[in-house]
């Protein structure tokens, strides 16, 4: 595309520099010193310095823990993206065709939005605590022998649970305005067109979403990899044995828990690298079957 | 045998206002029948009930003797050519124009013969693999005709096609419309606000206003020989001449004027005088011309080309429907151009002249 050219004048770069300041503040200079810091060997108390190049990276990356880390991640970050974008997508389809309460209908599935991963944490606590959780009674009473702080499976059952309940609501909002910027028309035409309704989602409103799709699993994404970090931390805590670890939480929990700044820098560079190459394939792969 | 039949049809939405108001109608096959009304007058919802986007609240409607009150829209064998177009924006021209054959289960060959005759006929050969974005707006328009054209239904449905068009693309599209209407001989309603667009289409016109029927007919008859005061207003451009008057002894009063020559109309009831622009003359030697009661103060003149339109206030006539002063309008031919400001005598027949009543609207002669 041709762009027109104007006069250069610096007003331009004024506006754009708060953002610029924020990037390389909070982004580009903590993530060079990261990676400064991913190759250096500290003592416990950070008194003695030395560089060892990569030595931190196979120590940690090649660990057990870290694989383990790593394999929970992608599939606790595709279960998390799939099931709240599929819940979100079926309540939007639904909210959309209610005619009667739709206002509150739709209000009250927004709310969740307004939960700070760590309170959606606390109260997922809560509903789970042996003792006191109407959840953890449940589940047992229904014949599942549920256990989170033993079983790896209830653990991971747990987080997603909680981590899918706090991104539906968010995914909820941006499927119902894409849904709503769908023309009635082309949804009439389609109605003439073709008889069930199933084929018609199928056909034509979904791929007319692709972009919103797009945009919300690039996003959930992200978030499954880092935001979901708050419950992580204030449910399970990688518990049972590691078994809920993502690798943010492990970045945490190498470099301020077990003071091993070395070893934690060079997975958070990792984890970077990581992030960077699904983003990279996203965009390459699967942005180019959607049509804006 | 009807191809279309509309029985007692009514819509009130839930909020209570009522669309559409008791519709009876019966269409033929392959007639091309346009409903015309202002906006809000229904027209577009009695047709949207036609195609099954619209519950009737009331009625039946009958397509081929067949009931279809509770048929959903891709099952009642009926095509629709919106508004806005309505193409599917992720899918090329082709696909546009083939999903619904495929919904219905056609054969891959045959879906692209279909689409491709319809694709050549409508001139957009070359455009099968675009997408809708890539065309202009009367490409688009033959895309959405081409999408209701490939299905070969029972009844084609349009929906003010033409109204996103520029005014150039609309008549040469209006005329296309009308080909291909004959040469597929398909029964079809087409709904617009625009008269002559109702006008130069329909074999037969249904005026329409506040959710009624006012009057169905040909174009031409409903020119000459409407049935009420809406549609003598409705139809024809220029619009026609209205003059608010009542009846003394055997002539129309309104003000100072005085027109000669009308019998058996109620003496106290408010009447209105219709006469259309290319009844009045400017000459009298015109056969039959022989009232020469009203007078024009010139305004405006238009000049079309072939004709003139002069505008100009009624002399010494009282006041108009709204109680503005009356304003008159007369076709005639290039070669008059009045001054402004002149005085113009007024001709015509009284046999052309129509007479209304006010309070009903009705048509006394």
């Amino acid at each position: 595309m041709k762009r027109v050219q104007f006069e250069h004048s610096s007003i331009p770069y004024l506006f754009v520099a708060p953002q610029i300041i924020i990037i390389v503040v909070f982004f580009l200079w903590p993530a060079a010193q990261a990676i400064h810091q991913s190759f250096l060997l500290e003592d416990a108390f950070g008194l003695s310095t030395q560089f060892v190049w990569f030595r931190n990276y196979k120590d940690t990356i090649l660990s057990t823990a870290w694989l383990q880390a790593a394999g929970f991640t992608l599939i606790f970050s595709a279960l998390v993206t799939f099931l709240s974008l599929g819940l979100a997508l079926l309540l939007a389809v639904k909210a959309n065709e209610v005619i009667r309460g739709a206002r509150t209908y739709k209000t009250t599935l927004m709310w969740a939005y307004a939960i700070a991963p760590p309170v959606a944490g606390l109260m997922g606590n809560l509903m789970f605590n042996p003792i006191i959780g109407d959840l953890y009674k449940f589940l047992n009473a229904i014949g599942w022998d549920f256990d989170h702080k033993l079983d790896a499976f209830d653990a991971s059952f747990v987080v997603v649970l909680i981590a899918v309940w706090k991104q539906v609501s968010v995914n909820f909002i941006f499927f119902l305005s894409g849904l709503q910027g769908i023309p009635h028309s082309v949804q009439e035409a389609a109605t003439m067109d073709c008889r069930s309704p199933t084929r018609r989602f199928w056909t034509i409103t979904f791929p007319l979403l692709a972009p919103t799709t797009f945009f919300l699993m690039v996003i959930n994404i992200t978030y499954a990899f880092f935001e979901t970090f708050g419950i992580i931390d204030t449910t399970t805590r990688g518990a049972p044995g590691g078994a809920t670890n993502t690798l943010v939480f492990k970045v945490f929990q190498d470099g301020f828990r077990g003071a091993d700044l070395g070893g934690s820098s060079a997975q958070s560079v990792v984890l970077m690298l990581i992030v960077l190459a699904l983003t990279v394939l996203q965009f390459r792969f699967i942005e180019r079957k959607v049509h804006y | 045998m009807a191809s279309l039949e509309l029985k007692n049809v009514q819509k009130t939405y839930p909020n209570g206002a009522i669309a559409v108001r008791g519709v009876d109608m019966e269409i033929d096959h392959g007639e091309f029948i346009v409903f015309v009304g202002p906006s809000g007058c229904g027209k577009s919802t009695l047709l949207r009930m036609v195609a099954g986007l619209e519950k009737i609240t009331e009625g039946e409607i009958l397509i081929q003797d067949k009931v279809v009150n509770d048929v959903t829209p891709a099952d009642r064998d009926v095509a629709m050519v919106f508004q806005n177009y309505a193409l599917y924006p992720h899918m090329t021209v082709r696909g546009n124009m083939s999903y619904g054959l495929k919904n219905r289960g056609f054969a891959k060959d045959e879906i692209n013969k279909k689409v491709e005759d319809a694709a050549a006929m409508l001139r957009i050969g070359d455009f099968l693999d675009r997408q809708p974005n890539q065309l202009s707006g009367g490409q688009r328009q033959r895309v959405a005709m081409g999408r209701a054209i490939v299905r070969e239904p029972k009844v084609f449905l349009f929906d003010e096609p033409l109204s996103n068009l520029d005014a150039k693309l609309r008549v040469q599209m209006r005329i296309e419309i009308k080909r291909l209407q004959r040469r597929m001989d398909v029964t079809s309603i087409y709904v617009t606000h625009d008269q002559t667009e109702a006008m130069t289409l329909a074999d037969r016109l249904a005026v329409i206003n506040d959710g009624r029927v006012e009057q169905m007919g040909a174009p031409m008859e409903l020119y000459s020989n409407p049935a009420t005061l809406f549609v003598a207003s409705f139809i024809g451009s220029p619009q026609i001449n209205l003059l608010p008057v009542k009846l003394s002894g055997q002539s129309l009063v309104s003000g100072d004027l005085s027109i000669d020559g009308f019998q058996d109309l109620p003496a106290d009831k408010e009447l209105v005088l219709g006469l259309r622009p290319d009844h009045l003359s400017l000459s009298a030697d015109q056969a039959g011309s022989s009232n020469s009661a009203l007078k024009i103060r010139v305004d405006i003149v238009e000049q079309h080309g072939a004709d003139n339109v002069i505008y100009g206030e009624l002399i010494g006539a009282g006041s108009s429907m709204d109680g503005e002063p009356v304003e008159f309008c007369v076709k005639t031919g290039q070669a008059n151009i009045p001054d402004i400001e002149s005085i113009l005598d007024l001709h015509f027949d009284v046999a052309d002249a129509m007479v209304f009543l006010k309070e009903t609207g009705s048509r006394l002669k």
